[in-house]
């Protein structure tokens, strides 16, 4: 049996997350081994990966922190747990 | 490794927290703060929005601690309040036309930009501004139920299982999401990078 390209597209994040069978793994990279097309998808896909968990994509505003915090401290104003049961329920 | 002490760090901190020491908080979240704003940020798409969004979300998390059970890991249940956050926000101010596009996108099939050669990482390109905002513009284009999935995978480094237990969805749907997601992102942003990065600057990955 011989992959075609857009069979081996639907098995790319299979590939990046090292979940294939082995049977369609070998198929995925023999067929990477010859197609030019396929294997730029795959390390295009796995560069745009790279950059987007970067932590410089989504940078943290100036004086976040210190906002942040300084709500925090106004909560924790005469704050106590179970005192609060009546509060926000959160939905987790 | 270092992630059971860390954990027990947390479980004494938590209990602490609960006992009475509340300020012990501001150095229980530190290590989240920037993840969960990139994850408000990636949903929400603007920065006031996300900055409220994470905000609310750590108080939410603040309040809510005595309810926090150990057995989850911290991270998790953080992330699980800024999802539920970042997505009530969205219901507020999403409009029926985002809402039956995200619909549609569910069944469609993606398919990848066809470039012939890309062996290489932009690894410097996050210096470039532009760069950044077609990451930032790529991902919180892409309809809701790729985000998220999308970001909880490949940003937060969740496993596809707990992504899955997180938004509610079987793991079949989510590894069909966050693939769909992946191609998406790939077919735009492929050409779009070849077409910013001078090659000259591109650095080999490995
Ligand atoms: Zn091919």
């Amino acid at each position: 049996m011989v992959l075609e390209c857009k069979h081996v597209w639907e098995h790319i994040s299979g590939y990046l997350d090292g979940n294939l069978d082995a049977a369609v793994l070998e198929e995925v990279q023999k067929h990477l081994e010859h197609c030019e097309i396929c294997s730029a998808i795959l390390d295009s896909t796995r560069n745009i990966l790279i950059l987007t968990a970067d932590e410089r994509v989504f940078e943290l505003p100036l004086g976040f922190s210190e906002r942040l915090h300084a709500r925090l401290e106004a909560e924790m104003q005469g704050f106590s747990y179970g005192a609060a049961a009546a509060g926000d329920e959160g939905d987790t | 490794m270092n992630a059971s002490i860390e954990n027990r760090n947390e479980a004494q901190m938590i209990a602490s927290i609960l006992a009475g020491n509340t300020h012990e908080f501001h150095t229980l979240i530190q290590p989240y703060e920037r993840s969960v704003y990139s994850m408000a940020l990636s949903m929400l798409q603007n920065e006031a929005d996300a900055e409220d969004a994470a905000q609310e979300a750590f108080l939410k998390a603040f309040r809510n601690l005595d309810k926090f059970r150990g057995e989850a890991k911290f991270s998790t249940w953080l992330i699980s309040i800024t999802l539920n956050e970042a997505r009530s926000r969205l219901r507020h101010k999403k409009t029926a036309k985002t809402d039956s596009l995200d619909e549609l996108t569910e069944g469609g099939h993606v398919s990848p930009a066809l470039l012939r050669d890309w062996r290489e990482i932009p690894s410097e390109a996050l210096e470039r501004q532009e760069v950044r905002l077609l990451l930032q513009d790529a991902i919180t284009d892409l309809p809701v139920i790729y985000r998220e999935v999308f970001v909880l995978r490949d940003m937060e480094y969740l496993s596809v299982n707990q992504s899955a237990e997180a938004l509610g969805i079987s793991v079949a749907a989510a590894k069909v999401r966050l693939h769909r997601a992946r191609l998406m992102l790939q077919k735009r942003l492929a050409p779009e990078l070849k077409r910013v990065m001078p090659k000259r600057r591109w650095l080999p990955w490995f």
